[in-house]
């Protein structure tokens, strides 16, 4: 990594502990901001978030690693999470997952290689009664069918 | 398409989506008092919606007992339960009895701070919630001197969550609050005692919280009026699966699960799943049962399965659900939800003994006993319920007769 890169990182997590303290309940916190902007939580993030909450980054890793939104591996700009739980899955699931696969070039867990997506599955989003649903980012979008769900794939940048 | 946040569907129901006008229910507290919003909420005989069905006064009167210098009211908004979104629509469309229920805890129990856990799945509801909090505070509903009552602050922050189905289990939630992995704590000492930081802390699902405002401002006798002796008032059903009208759903506790049936227009039924992939499922034959705490019990979740379903397609769905969601601390959870998966994919394959059937389903009792939380403890249920629900179905038919294959 560039030196320049580290330092605006390194300024970007002082700022987020500014921001949110630098107490350990604030840890989730600046993990999920670093993982929003950054699309992972990197080694040197990792170092620098356990330097200045002044914790081992062995307990920043644990944390990472426990929830399955954050990542230490990058990810691409988008998170494309389809449900693969019950309801979903009677909904057809099966065909919105081949197509979008098939239309990628990837498969689930994957990343385009331009990084412009990342194939995700999730547990129940909570909109049962309108699948398939799936969520890109923070956005969630139901009644899916295989062309919708690549339509909006395609138009995503 | 992306989903549209509102529905303009008028919902009606007899307690929940009956007329509310927001701040009438914390009018109506500061008018009672301490002693009296306790004594209300007592003869009401609310029990917590989230699914454990603690009684929701012991709860508030032990924090309110316990003397501290802070508390907290933590709103549980982690709804995880697969086939569960009530708390969804709770949230979008009445987040007045939600929040005014958390300022009226705040305003027993002398806690200042009410936390939102809201899961990470449900960060797009972030600004309408942000907005409603600010509206809330311009109006005086919210910081300091609620009301013009000398003393009464309270303040709303939401948190998020990172994609974890355990965190929405109380003492795993204040770990994650905390900014550690959601791993659920021994208890006792309870959240009422030892909490959020150490503080007695409320943790009460959405709907427990929503139904508060309803119970002070009409009354718990107005409030017990519905449901059934053990099980008090309504409650919300988040209905999915195979009928033609899935949705949410406001019915009297007791309802009988066919009655409901009918009401979602369901056709040719062959099973329901009554409390999401922790819960059981009944066959045709236990259709006559009621929804309510001494019956069939649920936090919500109604998953209907048709004629055409493979039930065995369906438990593999719902084991590996608990093998990615086990939090892996203990053995019986961490290592059991994986061989009763094994076990699914061996019956799958034909590749089993009816005795080594029969140890998966011993292993599954061990598991609802020995293990720490509820997530290993009711993992089983669906395993054990639909092996022997629909035994014929999966043990002896080839499964051919089973149309669509898949689940
Ligand atoms: C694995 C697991 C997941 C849970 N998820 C939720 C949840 O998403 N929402 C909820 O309110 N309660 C959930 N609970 C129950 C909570 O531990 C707790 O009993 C509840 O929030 C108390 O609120 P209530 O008394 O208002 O129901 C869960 C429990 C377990 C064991
Ligand atoms: S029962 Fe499962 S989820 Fe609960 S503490 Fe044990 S391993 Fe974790
Ligand atoms: S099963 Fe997919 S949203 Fe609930």
């Amino acid at each position: 990594m560039l030196v320049v890169e580290k330092n605006n990182l390194s300024y970007e997590i002082e700022r987020m502990i500014k921001e949110y303290g630098n107490d350990r309940q604030s840890l989730l916190q600046i993990l999920q901001a670093i993982q929003k902007k950054y699309k992972h939580i990197s080694d040197f993030a990792q170092q620098e978030i356990a330097r200045l909450m002044n914790i081992h980054p062995v307990e920043v890793y644990s944390v990472i690693s426990f929830y399955s939104f954050l990542s230490t591996e990058p990810k691409g700009r988008n998170i494309v999470r389809l449900c693969k739980t019950i309801a979903c899955d009677m909904a057809g699931k099966d065909a919105v997952e081949i197509a979008v696969k098939r239309e990628l070039g990837i498969s689930f867990g994957e990343t385009t290689n331009d990084q412009r997506i990342s194939l995700e599955y999730t547990n129940c989003l909570g909109m049962c009664n309108e699948g398939p649903a799936m969520l890109i980012n923070e956005k969630v979008y139901t009644h899916l069918d295989p062309e919708m769900a690549v339509n909006i794939l395609n138009e995503i940048k | 398409m992306e989903t549209t946040l509102k529905t303009s569907k008028k919902r009606t129901g007899p307690v929940l989506f009956s007329n509310y006008q927001q701040a009438d229910g914390i009018k109506k507290a500061i008018e009672l008092g301490r002693e009296n919003i306790l004594l209300e909420l007592k003869n009401s005989g609310l029990k917590g919606r989230g699914g454990a069905g603690f009684s929701t006064a012991t709860k508030w009167m032990l924090s309110a007992a316990a003397n501290a210098e802070k508390k907290f009211i933590v709103c549980n908004a982690d709804e995880g339960e697969p086939g569960t979104f009530k708390d969804r629509v709770l949230l979008l469309e009445y987040p007045e009895l939600v929040f005014d229920g958390m300022v009226i805890a705040g305003f027993t129990i002398g806690a200042k701070t009410g936390i939102v856990y809201l899961r990470g799945e449900y960060e797009y509801m972030l600004p309408s919630l942000e907005g409603f909090l600010n509206n809330m505070k311009e109006e005086n509903l919210l910081g300091k001197n609620i009301l013009e009552k000398e003393g009464f602050d309270f303040d709303i922050n939401i948190r998020l969550g990172s994609g974890a189905y355990v965190c929405g289990e109380e003492t795993a939630l204040i770990e994650s609050l905390e900014g550690y992995r959601g791993e659920p704590r021994n208890r006792p000492p309870f959240p009422v005692n030892t909490g959020y930081l150490g503080y007695p802390t409320i943790v009460n699902n959405v709907e427990t919280l929503a139904s508060i405002p309803h119970i002070i401002y009409k009354g718990g006798e107005w409030f017990k009026k519905n449901g059934t002796d053990k099980s008090k008032g309504s409650k919300l059903f988040s209905v999915s699966g195979d009928c033609r009208k899935p949705g949410v759903y406001e019915l009297q506790w007791g309802t009988k699960i066919n009655e409901l049936l009918d009401i979602v227009e369901a056709k040719n039924c062959k099973a329901v799943q009554v409390g999401g992939a922790s819960g059981v499922c009944l066959p045709k034959s236990q259709f006559n049962r009621s929804l309510a705490y001494e019956d069939a019990v649920t936090g919500g979740s109604i998953i209907i399965f048709d004629e055409s379903r493979n039930m065995l397609k369906i438990l593999k769905n719902f084991m590996e659900f608990f093998v990615e969601e086990s939090c892996g601390q203990c053995t019986p959870c961490r290592v059991g939800n994986t061989k009763l998966l094994e076990g699914v994919e061996n019956i799958e394959k034909g590749e089993y003994t009816f005795s080594y059937i029969n140890k998966l389903k011993e292993l599954g009792k061990t598991m609802q006993a020995a293990s720490k939380c509820g997530l290993g403890q009711s993992s089983p249920n669906s395993f054990i319920s639909i092996l022997d629900n629909f035994k014929e179905e999966i043990f002896y038919s080839n499964r051919k007769g089973i149309k669509n294959v898949k689940a």
